[in-house]
C-alpha cells in the first residue's frame, strides 16, 4: 500500500509540474538525443521536463521575472549566452535557462557550466548532467558548439557570484576563454544583463578562511539561506559576432566590448525596476 | 604445418584467435586471404586451410611462425585480461609480447599492423569531458596500476607508428564491446543476474556489438589508413539503465569513500566481473568521439543498443525457463 501511495504522489507531482505547455515546449527544442533519450553528457529529456516545470514556477511566481529581447536568441544554431554573475547560488543561470527554454520565439536548451567538484557528489552529479549541466571544460564547450548547442557562460565565474553586496552590479574581471570559443567556433554571443539576482542573497562578508578550510570557493554571511524573492529583470541584447584575431590584446579588447554591452543592459534593467522585492 | 600458399592472396596473422572478436574477424577474412590463427590460451580449432598455433608472443616459438609463412599483415587482438593471470605475467604477455610482435613485424617486413586497444586507456575521471578525442591524454595509469599494461601497449605502438611508417600501424580504441561469446569484463558482468552498481553514480556509457567491431577491424585492415582511432557509436546510455535493459537486478553498493567499493570487490573476489581496478569506470564516464573512424572508413554500426542488450535479456529468460 505504501508503495502505491508513493507512486501516486510522484505521478501527481509530475502531472502538476510537467504541464502540457512544458511538454510542448520541450518537444519543440531542437536537441538530438540517442535511442534511450540521452546525449553524450547525460542530458535526459524526461528529467529536464520535470525540473523545467519546477523552475518555471520559481521564474513566474517567486522571482516574477520580466524579460526583454528573447528574440535575440537564435531559434537554432550555436550560441554563447553571456551574462553577469551574482547572488552566491547560481539562480541567475537557472532563470536564464528557463527564459531560453520557454522562449516563444523558439525554445532552446541552454546548457550551464557546472563546478568541477559536482560530478564527485553522489546523485547530484548525474542529476545536474540530466538537466543539461556539464563541467566547464573547454573540450566540452567546443564539442557542444560544433553540435550547434546553446551555452550559458558567466565569464566572471566565482569572482562574480561570490562578490559582496556593496559591489553589486559592478562587473568583475572577465576570463577570455569565452571569446576564444566564440571566435574559434564562429559562434555569436548574446549578452544578457541580469538585474535582481544580487538582491536574492546579499552577502555582507565573505568568511574566506572557513571557506578555504571546507574547500569551497567562498562562504558568505547572508541574511537568509534561501534566496530572497527579489524581482528579476533579464535583458537580452543583440547577437555580437567576432571574427578570428591574432593576439591576446585584441581578444581582451573584444571582451571589453561585451562588457560595455552588458553594462548598458544592466542599466536598462536597473532603470525599469520599481521595487526590489 | 605450412599450407600451400596461394601467392596472389595476402597472408594475415591474427592473435587472440580463441576470442570471440578474432573468430569473427577470421570468418570475414577467410577465403579472401591466407589466415593464420595464434592464441596463448589454447590451440584454436579452425576450418581447413587455416594454420593454428598455441604460442605466447614473448616466447621463442612465435618467431618460427614469421619464418615459416610470409606474413603481409598482423591483426593483434589477443590480450591477457586482468582476471586471467597475475600482474607480472600479464605485463609480460601484453607489453613485452606486443614489443616482440612489432620487432618481428619489422624483421620480416610485414606491411601492416592493426592493434586492438581499449577506451579504458583514457581513464575514468570525474573531470573527463565527454566525446574524448584521440589526442586526449591517456590517464588510465593514474587511476590504477592494473591498466599500466594497456597504456604501455599503446605508447609502444605509437613509437613504432612514427618511427617505422612502413609498418602501417593502426591503433583502434573501441568502447565496451558486447555480444554472444564475448568474455571481457563488462560482458561477463551483464550476463549475470545480479549486478553491482555504485549508489548515486550511473556514468554514461557506449556499447558496440562484437559483429560491428569485427566489421570495423576488417575495414581498418582493408582500407589501410594508419593512425589512432576511437571506435564508438553516437549513442549513449547510463550504466544503471544498461544493467536494467540487460535484464539484470541491481546490487547497490556504497560508493563513498572510494576505498569502500574497492574493498568490497576485493573481499568478495569480484575480479572477473567487477574488479577493484575498474570501479572508477562504473562511477565516471569515458565517452568517445568516434567521428574520425566513422568518416575515414565510412563505417557505422549496424546494430543498436537494444539489439545489443536484448541478447543478454534473452539469455536470462532462457536460463530461467530451463533452470
Amino acid at each position: 500500500m505504501l508503495s502505491f501511495g508513493k507512486l501516486d504522489l510522484k505521478d501527481k507531482a509530475l502531472a502538476h509540474l510537467v504541464t502540457p505547455e512544458i511538454e510542448h515546449l520541450v518537444a519543440s527544442i531542437p536537441k538530438p538525443v540517442g535511442s534511450f533519450g540521452y546525449d553524450p553528457w547525460g542530458y535526459n529529456e524526461d528529467r529536464f521536463k520535470f525540473a523545467l516545470g519546477a523552475a518555471k514556477w520559481l521564474y513566474d511566481k517567486y522571482f516574477r521575472v520580466t524579460v526583454h529581447g528573447l528574440e535575440n536568441i537564435p531559434a537554432s544554431g550555436r550560441v554563447l549566452i553571456v551574462g553577469n554573475h551574482s547572488g552566491q547560488l547560481p539562480m541567475d543561470g537557472v532563470l536564464v535557462g528557463v527564459a531560453a527554454a520557454t522562449n516563444p520565439d523558439g525554445p532552446r536548451l541552454a546548457r550551464a557550466m557546472i563546478e568541477r567538484f559536482f560530478p564527485t557528489v553522489p546523485w547530484l552529479g548525474n542529476y545536474l548532467n540530466a538537466l543539461g549541466g556539464v563541467i566547464g571544460d573547454p573540450v566540452n564547450c567546443a564539442k557542444m558548439l560544433e553540435m550547434d548547442e546553446a551555452i550559458i557562460v558567466f565569464p566572471e565565474g566565482v569572482r562574480g557570484s561570490g562578490k559582496l553586496y556593496k559591489k553589486r552590479y559592478q562587473l568583475q574581471r572577465f576570463g577570455n576563454g569565452f571569446m576564444h570559443l566564440a571566435m574559434n567556433h564562429k559562434t555569436p554571443i548574446v549578452p544578457v544583463g541580469i538585474v535582481g539576482c544580487e538582491e536574492t542573497m546579499p552577502a555582507l562578508v565573505n568568511l574566506k578562511p572557513v571557506a578555504k578550510l571546507l574547500g569551497l570557493p567562498y562562504l558568505p554571511l547572508v541574511p537568509s539561506l534561501l534566496p530572497l524573492p527579489a524581482r528579476v529583470y533579464l535583458n537580452f541584447g543583440k547577437p555580437m559576432h567576432f571574427s578570428a584575431c591574432g593576439n591576446e590584446a585584441e581578444v581582451t579588447e573584444r571582451v571589453e566590448q561585451v562588457k560595455a554591452e552588458l553594462r548598458l543592459l544592466i542599466d536598462k534593467g536597473l532603470q525599469e525596476r520599481t521595487s526590489l522585492y | 604445418m605450412a599450407t600451400a600458399k596461394n601467392s596472389t592472396k595476402k597472408t594475415v596473422l591474427i592473435t587472440g584467435a580463441a576470442g570471440s572478436l578474432a573468430k569473427r574477424v577470421i570468418a570475414r577474412l577467410q577465403g579472401k586471404y591466407n589466415v593464420i590463427a595464434v592464441d596463448f590460451r589454447r590451440k584454436v580449432d579452425t576450418d581447413a586451410g587455416i594454420p593454428s598455433y598455441l604460442v605466447e608472443l614473448h616466447k621463442r616459438g612465435f618467431e618460427d611462425i614469421f619464418a615459416e609463412h610470409s606474413i603481409d599483415a598482423v591483426i593483434h587482438i589477443g590480450r591477457m585480461f586482468a582476471h586471467e593471470r597475475d600482474r607480472m605475467q600479464r605485463y609480460n604477455a601484453n607489453v613485452l609480447g606486443t614489443k616482440r610482435l612489432l620487432d618481428l613485424a619489422r624483421k620480416y617486413k610485414v606491411g601492416q599492423v592493426i592493434i586492438h586497444s581499449t577506451y579504458m586507456v583514457y581513464g575514468a575521471s570525474a573531470y573527463n569531458p565527454a566525446l574524448i578525442d584521440e589526442e586526449a591524454p591517456l590517464k588510465a595509469s593514474e587511476v590504477t596500476q592494473d591498466l599500466v599494461d594497456s597504456v604501455e601497449v599503446e605508447s609502444l605502438a605509437n613509437i613504432y607508428l612514427w618511427k617505422h611508417p612502413e609498418l602501417n600501424i593502426t591503433i583502434l580504441r573501441p568502447c565496451n564491446v558486447l555480444g554472444p561469446g564475448v568474455r571481457n569484463t563488462i560482458s561477463i558482468l551483464l550476463a549475470r543476474p545480479l549486478v553491482p552498481v555504485l549508489v548515486g553514480f550511473s556514468p554514461m556509457m557506449q556499447f558496440l556489438h562484437v559483429e560491428d567491431m569485427a566489421d570495423a577491424m576488417v575495414l581498418a585492415f582493408e582500407k589501410n589508413q594508419p593512425g589512432i582511432y576511437n571506435v564508438a557509436p553516437d549513442d549513449y546510455v547510463p550504466y544503471q539503465q544498461a544493467v536494467t535493459e540487460c535484464g539484470c537486478r541491481k546490487l547497490p553498493i556504497p560508493s563513498i569513500p572510494p576505498m569502500l567499493p574497492r574493498s568490497i570487490s576485493t573481499a568478495l573476489n569480484w575480479n572477473s566481473f567487477f574488479p577493484p581496478y575498474m570501479i572508477s569506470y562504473f562511477k565516471y564516464p569515458v565517452i568517445l568521439d568516434g567521428t574520425v573512424f566513422s568518416q575515414t572508413f565510412n563505417w557505422k554500426p549496424r546494430r543498436n543498443l537494444n539489439d545489443i542488450f536484448s541478447y543478454y535479456r534473452k539469455q536470462k529468460l532462457v536460463a530461467k525457463a530451463t533452470g
